[in-house]
C-alpha cells in the first residue's frame, strides 16, 4: 500500500469515525438521539437505565399530539424501556389542560402524577404541586437553563415547575424580501422610507400594508402583510400584550405593567395599550383574508407556508419556515419585537418621545409533579429524562414538538447550521435575538401570573376581539376590559392579587 | 302483597333517579350559591350574589341569549322546511328511493366536531377551497370573520348537520299516515298542493311539533359548532349562552357563577319551550 493510499484510508476512516462518533448503544436502541448519542448526565439514558421502577405506574396528562404531546409520549416510551416503569400518557386539548388538572386538584385527588400546562398557570396550581427537589435544581443540566426561564418556572425563588421548553414572542420576517435591493429601491421610491427590519410597530404596519395583496415572491399566489393570532380566546391576548409592551413598558416607571402595584388599579386602558390596540385594529387591513380569525395554528401555517411578510409570536412559525420541507427555508429572519417612537409614562401622565423596546417573556409549556402523587421520585426522574441533554437537542430540531430553546447552550448558532441545515447568518441572527431577549434587556415584561389568571386573560380576549371586529373603539374596548379587571380584583381580593402580582413585578423591575 | 312491598320494588328505580337526576341538579343549585372558583374552591355560601351579578351586571350573557334565540329559531325553521321537503320527496315511490333515504341521513351520522373542523377548513378565508373557487369570480366572502356572515356560516353548518334528524322524524310520520284521507281528497279532485295543505300538513302537525321542539331543545345547546368554527367571534358575534357558560365555567373556572348561569338558562328554556309548544299547537293543530 503506497503512502497516498495509506493517507487516504486513514482520512476516510477518520471521517467515518467522526460521523459515528456520536453513535453509541443508546442511539442504536433509541434513534431519536442519533445525532448526538447519549450525553452524560444525571438523567442521561445511561443513568436512567440503572434505575428500577418495575411494577410502578406513572400517569401523565399532557397536550394533544404533536405539540408537546408527541415528545411526552416518545420520552415516556423510552423511560419505560429504560426503567421498567409503566407510563400512561393522556392527551388533552390545550384549552382543557388547566381545568382537567384543576378539578382533581381541588377535589384532593391525584389522577395524574405529572401535569403539563402553561407556565402562567403557576399561581393557581402552585399549592397543588410538589416543588422541584434541590438535587434536580442543582444539576448541571439545570444550571444551563437561562435565568429568565428559571424565573418563569419558579415562584418567589422556589422552582415549582420543571423547565422543559422556552418561549418568547419575537418578530419573524421574510429576509428575501426585506433584504432584496430591488424592493428596497421600490419601497423607497414609493414611500420615501427605508425598507429594513422594522424598528417600530409603525414601520411594521407601513411595510406590511405595502406588501399586502400582491405576488411579491412570484409564486403565482397573492401574499399579504402579516399573520397574527387574532382569533378570540385562542391565545390572542398574548399577541395583544406583545404589541403593547413597546408603548406601555416604560423602563423609568417601576411598579407594574398590567396593574399599578400600589393601588391595584388596572393599567390596561391606559394610552399605551390603546395605541397598541389602535395599531392592531389597523393590522386587520394587512392580514390574509380571514386573518381576524387566525388561531396560532393558522399563523404558523400562514407565515411558515410563505403567505406573509411578517409574523410575531412563539418560535413555531419560524421553526416551521426553517424545516426542510418548507418552501421558504433559509429565507426568513428573526428580530426582537418592534418598538415604538414614544412610550407612555403613567407617573407623569404624558408620552415620552423616545425610542422604546421591551421583550415579552411570554408563558410557554412546562410540566410539574402533583403534590398528591405517590411517585415523586419517578415523576421527577421522568421530567429530568425528558429534558436531558440528548433528548433536548433532538427535540428542538423538530418543529412540531413545540420544544424551543431555553438553555444557554441552545444559543450557539453552529448547532442549527450543522444539525438542521440553517444558513449561518440566519442561525446567528436567531441565536442572538433570543439570547438578547433572555439576558440582554432589563426592560422585560413577564406574563401575568395571578390568581384567576384565566379570568383576566379572557376579559382581554373578549374586549380586544370586539375592537378587532369593529364592535367597539379601542378605547371603549379597553375601558370595558379595565372595568372587568376591576371587578375580578374585587372578587378575588386586591391584597391577594397584589401579593401574587408583586412576584412578577419584582422580576420586571430587577436591574 | 303488603302495601310497603310496592315501595320496596320502586326503590332501585328511585335511587337511580335520585343519583343521576336529582343529585346533579341539587348540587348545581347549591353550587350556584357559592363563590367556588380557581382560587377559592369549596361550597361557601354567598347567598344570591351570583344571581344579582347575573341580572344586574352581565349584559354579555343576555346578549349571548339573544344571539342563541336568533340562531336556534332560524336553524330549526330551515331544518323543518328542508327536512319536510326531503321527506316528501322520498315518501313517494321514486327512483333510488332507498339510496336517497340513506344519503340524506349521512350528515347526522358524522361526528359533529370533526365535521365542523372540515367545514372550518372549507370556509377558511385564505386557505380554504370555498374562497379558492369563488375567487375565480372575484369574490372573497369572509365566512368566519364578518359579523353577519359568520352567523350565516354557523347556521349553514347546523342546518347541514341536523336537517337529517328532522327528515328522519318527518319521514317516519309520513309513512305512518292513514291512506283514507288521501283517497277522499283524490275523489274530491284535490291536486297535490291542496292535498298537502289540507291533508298532509294537518295530519303531520303533531309529529311536526314534536320534531320542532326536540330540535329546538338540541339547537339551544349549540356549542361545538361555535367552539370550533369561530370561538364565538369575531368579537362576540356568534357567542351563544352555552358557549358563554362554558367559558365562565371551564375556561375561567368560575364554577359558582357558571352554576347560576346554567340554572337561570334552564328556567328560561323551560318557560320558553312551554310557550313555543303552545303557540305551535295553536298555529299548526287548531289553526288547521
Amino acid at each position: 500500500m503506497n503512502r497516498v493510499t495509506k493517507i487516504s484510508t486513514l482520512a476516510v476512516t477518520a471521517s467515518l469515525l467522526a460521523a459515528t462518533a456520536s453513535a453509541d448503544k443508546w442511539s442504536d436502541q433509541f434513534p431519536h438521539i442519533k445525532n448526538t448519542g447519549d450525553i452524560a448526565g444525571e438523567c442521561s439514558y445511561e443513568s436512567m437505565s440503572k434505575k428500577d421502577y418495575g411494577g410502578q405506574k406513572l400517569t401523565i396528562n399532557t397536550h394533544a399530539v404533536p405539540v408537546m404531546g408527541e415528545p411526552t409520549a416518545l420520552h415516556a416510551e423510552q423511560f419505560s424501556a429504560l426503567t421498567g416503569a409503566e407510563v400512561k400518557v393522556i392527551h388533552t386539548p390545550a384549552g382543557d389542560l388547566y381545568s382537567k388538572a384543576m378539578v382533581p386538584f381541588q377535589a384532593g385527588q391525584a389522577p395524574y402524577d405529572i401535569v403539563f400546562g402553561f407556565s402562567n398557570f403557576l399561581r393557581d396550581w402552585k399549592q397543588y404541586l410538589e416543588p422541584v427537589p434541590a438535587k434536580y435544581v442543582n444539576m448541571p443540566q439545570m444550571q444551563d437553563v437561562t435565568q429568565g426561564h428559571i424565573d418563569v418556572n419558579s415562584w418567589d425563588g422556589e422552582m415549582i415547575q420543571f423547565p422543559i421548553d422556552g418561549d418568547r414572542h419575537y418578530l419573524k420576517y421574510r429576509k428575501d424580501v426585506i433584504d432584496n435591493p430591488e424592493y428596497q429601491v421600490k419601497y423607497k421610491a414609493e414611500t420615501g422610507n427605508e425598507l429594513r427590519v422594522p424598528q417600530t410597530w409603525k414601520e411594521y404596519g407601513e411595510m406590511a400594508a405595502f406588501f399586502n395583496g400582491w405576488d411579491w415572491d412570484n409564486d403565482g399566489e397573492l401574499e399579504y402583510g402579516s399573520a397574527e393570532v387574532m382569533k378570540k380566546d385562542d391565545l390572542m391576548f398574548a399577541a395583544f400584550f406583545s404589541r403593547s409592551v413597546a408603548y406601555s413598558k416604560n423602563p423609568r416607571v417601576k411598579g407594574g405593567f398590567f396593574f399599578d402595584l400600589e393601588t391595584m388599579e388596572p393599567l390596561i386602558n391606559g394610552p399605551g395599550f390603546v395605541a397598541a390596540l389602535t395599531d392592531w385594529v389597523e393590522a386587520t387591513k394587512y392580514t390574509p383574508p380571514g386573518g381576524i380569525n387566525f388561531s396560532l395554528g393558522d399563523e404558523i401555517n400562514s407565515f411558515g407556508g410563505g403567505q406573509t411578510l411578517f409574523s410575531f409570536s412563539w418560535d413555531d412559525a419560524f421553526i416551521a419556515a426553517m424545516q426542510d420541507d418548507s418552501p421558504i427555508k433559509n429565507k426568513v429572519g428573526s428580530a426582537p419585537l418592534p418598538g415604538s417612537d414614544s412610550v407612555w409614562n403613567r407617573s407623569t401622565g404624558a408620552w415620552e418621545n423616545t425610542y422604546n423596546q421591551a421583550p415579552y417573556i411570554v408563558w410557554g409549556w412546562t410540566a410539574a409533579v402533583a403534590k398528591q402523587s405517590k411517585n415523586h421520585d419517578m415523576a421527577f426522574d421522568y421530567l429530568c429524562f425528558f429534558a436531558n441533554d440528548a433528548n433536548h437537542q433532538a427535540d428542538i430540531a423538530i418543529g412540531r414538538f413545540g420544544v424551543n430553546p431555553f438553555r444557554k447552550s441552545d444559543f450557539i448558532p453552529e448547532i442549527y447550521v450543522e444539525r438542521q441545515g440553517w444558513d449561518s447568518e440566519i442561525a446567528k441572527q436567531y441565536s442572538e435575538t433570543l439570547l438578547a431577549m433572555e439576558e440582554g434587556s432589563t426592560n422585560r415584561v413577564f406574563p401575568l401570573r395571578v390568581p384567576g389568571v384565566f379570568q383576566f386573560n379572557s376579559a382581554v380576549a373578549t374586549g380586544t376581539s370586539k375592537a378587532l371586529a369593529g364592535q367597539l373603539s379601542p378605547q371603549e374596548a379597553l375601558d370595558e376590559v379595565a372595568a372587568e379587571w376591576t371587578k375580578i380584583v374585587k372578587r378575588i381580593g386586591a391584597d391577594t392579587v397584589r401579593e401574587a402580582y408583586a412576584v412578577g413585578v419584582a422580576l420586571e423591575d430587577a436591574e | 302483597m303488603n302495601f310497603k312491598h310496592k315501595y320496596l320494588f320502586l326503590l332501585p328505580g328511585l335511587l337511580v333517579l335520585l343519583g343521576i337526576l336529582i343529585f346533579p341538579i341539587g348540587f348545581t343549585v347549591r353550587l350556584s350559591f357559592s363563590s367556588w372558583d380557581s382560587f377559592y374552591p369549596g361550597l361557601d355560601f354567598i347567598g344570591l350574589d351570583n344571581y344579582i351579578r347575573l341580572f344586574t351586571d352581565d349584559m354579555r350573557f343576555w346578549e349571548a341569549f339573544g344571539r342563541l334565540s336568533l340562531l336556534s329559531l332560524t336553524t330549526v325553521f330551515l331544518q323543518y322546511v328542508i327536512g319536510f321537503s326531503l321527506a316528501l320527496m322520498v315518501w313517494k315511490q321514486i327512483v333510488f328511493q332507498r339510496f336517497f333515504r340513506v344519503l340524506f341521513l349521512i350528515p347526522m351520522m358524522t361526528t359533529p366536531v370533526i365535521m365542523t373542523v372540515v367545514w372550518r377548513t372549507f370556509f377558511h378565508e385564505s386557505l380554504g377551497p370555498a374562497n379558492d373557487f369563488l375567487s375565480l369570480f372575484g369574490m372573497q366572502p369572509l365566512w368566519l370573520s364578518s359579523e353577519i356572515l359568520s352567523k350565516f356560516t354557523v347556521i349553514l353548518v347546523e342546518v347541514w348537520q341536523w336537517t337529517p334528524f328532522m327528515f328522519l322524524l318527518l319521514l317516519a310520520g309520513l309513512l305512518s299516515l292513514p291512506k283514507e284521507p288521501y283517497l277522499a281528497a283524490s275523489i274530491d279532485g284535490a291536486g297535490p298542493v291542496r292535498t298537502f295543505v289540507y291533508v298532509t300538513f294537518p295530519l303531520m302537525a303533531p309529529i311536526s311539533i314534536g320534531a320542532i321542539i326536540i330540535r329546538l331543545i338540541e339547537a339551544s345547546k349549540i356549542m361545538d359548532t361555535v367552539y370550533v368554527l369561530t370561538s364565538g367571534g369575531p368579537g362576540t358575534a356568534t357567542e351563544t349562552s352555552s358557549f358563554y357558560i362554558f367559558i365562565k365555567g371551564l375556561r375561567e373556572f368560575q364554577f359558582g357563577y357558571s352554576a347560576a348561569l346554567s340554572l337561570t338558562y334552564l328556567v328560561i328554556m323551560i318557560i320558553s319551550f312551554t310557550i313555543i309548544a303552545k303557540i305551535l299547537t295553536k298555529l299548526m293543530v287548531r289553526g288547521s
